[in-house]
């Protein structure tokens, strides 16, 4: 469900002498700063200075899906975005994931379909599907299950998963 | 009180885990911390000559190089835990730095610790390095053909054992057998793929000479020896924690030289030192599995009785021999050769071979799916030459649930079974004979159905240490747990085990509140820890609930001995006149004045009044050592659809009947079941390592390497059947490897059979649309698939 990656923020950036420069972004409702260089994927700026260790990193070829977040709402890899293309972009990661201040309805889901084993790719699998159920709220088991083409598990063989996203498709 | 037992109560681990909030080891953060990254071989095999860090050394960030001549002194080789006595087993020494000679792409060379991750990564390239090439060999038949490279001068040949299994008289049953089915199987080489690729940081004090790992471990107590083996670091100064964990599948079983390099750089430089893999690192430098080349003949009579199996199989074991690789094709695949059929003549040989590929060892199932694929698809070769339904064969041959315990030819006795139960289970959800009539009709239209359906058992629930001593397993496999009750009643279990994924948290949480009659929320099961868990052994060959459950069972028993003496004292009477009933112990018949598992929590704890000689205190520790191994068994049933045209296999049911004996939590058994099913499914349809000739890694991404996909798989169907085993107090059996074990065979008997009329007989797994495509062009040539029964 990647879309197509958002133009580069409005702020013309300023490179400091050791290579880096200063991104402003907004995470899961907070405005973070951070000092990046350009070759900084997302994904690392996320869990190693912004301290987001929920998104994962399972593969370096964009196959896995378990480092997927939000990026202004649509489901993006993070291993795929340059930490610099986030900048001024609206950041939602599986810890900013919450319905009321609770469980989000598919994080519930999960939990009460048994929808994770070892709970590696269960962030990315969940902002996948979040993705996918703001798009197309009643899918179709075969919708979701092309939906997840993007995102590998090795310990559920899918069903529950499926079966968590059909109960929270349901529960709205 | 209802039991909790029994109950698929929703897992205690998940609420960490769905809100981003467990930690894994690559989440683990300390002041100071530096990265480290391991420069892996690029060449197959080649000598090794000067390695030049002078650059590296210099690159920003970079705080040290190490190299295999820096080390070698310093740090012991990495060791093979598992010598299989009476194989002539050959383990050279396998560096943790190559020294003068590298064995496949991805041995390490050398190591940089640095500031940040990127420097690390940045300072691998400035590294220059001296190949000279040597021959290379990736297939493990072609391996110890004459003029083959050799990879280890001690190791000609390179054989690294010669095993052998033999019961009965397999020379006369195939002698005098009317019919014999003859064919080469290959088992596929796999990458065990964890969603979690493997990780360390060390953090040692210089000040107090401890040293603390954090590491991606099924074993954290196994992985405490190798490294205290591999630093040199006595076992006491090491403190092992496999925190959350990203599934194994049998990769985070072994020893690799990585945890004990950055324990040793941490060492050197007295901070602490963190390396992680990426998935490229890991397809090359995490072990492998299966990987056999095969040559089996079944005998037997005209009308389906099997006489004779035997078997000569080719194991490779990749460059060196990892932890447990050499028990993996002996131990744990040759001892299996039965299967659930009453075989009488048994006769196999195993050779380990050295390869210059990644060293292969256990991966789920861990020789269990090559025993029973090779059994499945040889009973299926037999049915269909002597023209009986292979329904048919397998009901005639299989043990009959009256005979348990039951010796096998091979020498193992399987502790209880009803097989015919779980068939006649299967055979009640699929409706067989309405598929055959269909499949007739459907073949007349030009369509090609098939069913496949295996019966099977297998080993686990390793096992009684004496056993693992007999077989040369360089440990004990009993488990242990420690069971702590809190003044206020809650109550803490320490286990042995290190689940990762499989619920144990919950199902052992549920053991202890149904002793103890308190909710299931008043019980926390720590593991991982090597600081507060007794010594176990860790979780691998589906052990951890009939092993470290039956230690967790015995250890609350315990506990709950010592309540009732505290209760009798406080009740003013005799132990003999008390019974527990609703979570309290009360005077039989005096229901109403008892004392609850609450408040003799607190009176042991305060010891305000106890009994005399009664120790303050509720805690116990047990270790519990199985009598024997535990068999699951089951009947699954796959049914496809291949398009000639193109060679598709599309699945149209499949369904799973499994016997565990009781379950905890049957939500948790079966998702087991899927994960599993889906594994072997992968195995079967898609999943494959590629070596070119000159032995580079062609699956080397997850690209290139086909982990299944949900768009991919099928949903499978459940059931159980309920047979106890006698050899622990919970009456379990491991479900973990069941589905992978079972689900190979369905899947390749299925599409065998759908293609049967057009004279296919065999095909090689994965059966990409490729393969299956070639096997049917080559049938209608008149060549019988991909090799064909005789």
């Amino acid at each position: 469900m990647q879309g197509e990656l958002q133009p580069l923020g409005r702020r013309a950036y300023s490179t400091s002498m050791t290579g880096t420069c200063s991104i402003t972004l907004d995470v899961n409702g907070v405005t973070r700063t951070a000092e990046v260089e350009p070759r900084d994927l997302l994904v690392y700026v996320l869990r190693d200075q912004l301290d987001l260790t929920g998104t994962h990193v399972g593969c370096d070829t964009s196959q896995c899906g378990a480092c997927t977040v939000h990026m202004d709402g649509r489901a993006v890899k993070s291993c795929t975005v340059l930490a610099l293309q986030a900048e001024g972009h609206a950041i939602t990661t599986i810890e900013g994931l919450k319905r009321d201040g609770g469980l989000h309805p598919l994080q519930q889901a999960f939990w009460e379909k048994h929808g994770l084993q070892c709970g590696f790719c269960t962030p990315g699998m969940i902002m996948t599907a979040a993705d996918l159920l703001a798009t197309n709220p009643k899918p179709t088991e075969a919708e979701i299950r092309h939906a997840l083409a993007g995102n590998l598990c090795r310990c559920t063989g899918y069903q529950n998963i499926v079966a968590a996203i059909q109960a929270a498709a349901a529960a709205r | 009180m209802a039991t909790l037992f029994g109950s698929g109560i929703k897992r205690r681990e998940d609420p960490r885990l769905i809100t981003g909030r467990a930690t894994y080891t690559d989440d683990v953060k300390l002041p100071g911390l530096l990265h480290a990254a391991v420069l892996r071989s690029t060449y197959a095999h080649a000598k090794l000559g000067k390695v030049d860090v002078t650059k590296a050394k210099k690159a920003p960030g970079v705080v040290a190089v190490f190299t295999g001549a820096d080390v070698k002194d310093k740090l012991n080789t990495v060791p093979c835990a598992w010598n299989v006595p009476n194989c002539d087993l050959k383990v050279p020494p396998h560096p943790l730095l190559a020294i003068d000679r590298v064995r496949y792409v991805g041995d390490g060379v050398a190591l940089v610790v640095a500031e940040s991750r990127a420097a690390a990564r940045d300072a691998l390239d400035l590294i220059d390095v001296d190949y000279d090439a040597l021959d290379v060999v990736v297939d493990p038949e072609k391996a110890t053909q004459k003029g083959a490279p050799e990879l280890h001068p001690e190791v000609p040949g390179n054989v690294a054992f010669t095993w052998k299994v033999a019961g009965g008289d397999a020379a006369k049953a195939f002698a005098e057998a009317p019919v014999t089915v003859e064919q080469r199987i290959v088992q596929n080489r796999l990458l065990p793929t964890a969603m979690e690729p493997r990780a360390a940081c060390a953090s040692y004090n210089p000040g107090t000479g401890q040293l603390t790992l954090w590491i991606t471990s099924q074993n954290p107590h196994i992985h405490r020896f190798l490294l205290s083996v591999m630093t040199k670091l006595p076992e006491h100064r090491i403190r092992v924690i496999a925190p959350e964990v990203g599934g194994g599948f049998g990769s985070k079983i072994p020893g690799y030289a990585d945890e004990a390099l950055v324990s040793f750089a941490s060492m050197q430089l007295g901070r602490p030192v963190k390396w992680t893999e990426d998935r490229s690192e890991n397809y090359k430098a995490t072990i492998h599995g299966r990987d056999h080349v095969e040559y089996v003949a079944m005998c037997g009579t005209k009308d389906g009785q099997i006489t004779g199996l035997r078997t000569k199989v080719y194991a490779g074991l990749g460059g060196y021999a990892s932890t447990a690789a050499p028990g993996i094709p002996t131990i744990l695949h040759g001892l299996m050769y039965s299967g659930p059929y009453t075989i009488p003549n048994i006769e196999g040989t195993i050779y380990g071979v050295y390869t210059t590929t990644t060293p292969v060892d256990a991966y789920r199932g861990a020789g269990r799916p090559e025993a029973t694929f090779l059994l499945e698809r040889m009973i299926d070769l037999y049915a269909r030459k002597i023209g009986m339904d292979p329904v048919d064969v397998r009901r005639k041959n299989l043990i009959p649930k009256d005979k348990f315990p039951y010796t096998v030819a091979t020498g193992i006795t399987y502790d209880s079974g009803n097989y015919q139960g779980a068939l006649d289970k299967a055979l009640q959800m699929f409706d067989y004979k309405k598929f055959r009539a269909e499949q007739a009709k459907a073949r007349k239209a030009g369509r090609y159905l098939g069913v496949g359906v295996t019966t099977y058992c297998e080993i686990c629930g390793l096992g009684p240490s004496q056993v693992a001593g007999a077989v040369g397993f360089g440990g004990g496999l009993y488990d242990s747990a420690i069971v702590r009750v809190y003044p206020t009643g809650v109550v803490r279990a320490y286990i042995g085990g290190k689940p990762h994924g499989q619920g144990e948290e919950t199902t052992f949480a549920q053991i202890v509140a149904d002793e103890f009659g308190i909710p299931v929320e008043n019980v926390e099961v720590v593991a991982g820890d090597t600081e507060a868990t007794p010594q176990g052994w860790g979780t691998y060959g589906s052990r951890t609930t009939a092993v470290c459950g039956s230690a967790v069972k015995v250890a609350a028993q315990r506990v709950k001995d010592k309540a009732k003496k505290i209760a009798a004292h406080l009740l003013e009477a005799s132990e003999a006149d008390l019974e527990w009933q609703d979570g309290k112990f009360a005077v039989k018949g005096s229901p109403d004045k008892g004392k609850t598992f609450g408040e003799l929590a607190l009176m042991a704890n305060v010891a305000w009044n106890l009994p005399p000689g009664v120790e303050p205190g509720l805690e116990a520790t047990a270790f519990f050592d199985p009598s024997n191994f535990v068999y699951p068994f089951g009947t699954h049933i796959c049914t496809v659809d291949v398009d000639p045209e193109t060679g598709e296999v599309k699945i149209l049911r499949y369904i799973a009947v499994d016997d565990c004996g009781p379950q905890i939590n049957p939500m948790i058994v079966d998702g087991q079941v899927h994960g599993g099913v889906i594994q072997g499914l992968g195995e079967a349809l898609q999943e494959m390592v590629v070596y070119d000739e000159d032995g580079q890694l062609l699956t080397g991404t997850m690209m290139d390497y086909a982990v299944p996909k949900a768009s991919q798989m099928p949903k499978v169907e459940t059931a159980h059947t309920v047979t106890p085993s006698p050899v622990n107090p919970l009456g379990v059996k491991g479900v973990g490897e069941t589905g992978t074990i079972a689900s190979v065979p369905t899947l390749v008997n299925a599409v065998c059979d759908a293609l049967a009329p057009l004279g296919v007989s065999h095909i090689d797994k994965p059966l990409t649309p490729a393969r299956v495509w070639a096997a049917i062009q080559q049938a209608r040539a008149g060549g019988g698939g991909g090799g064909g029964a005789k």
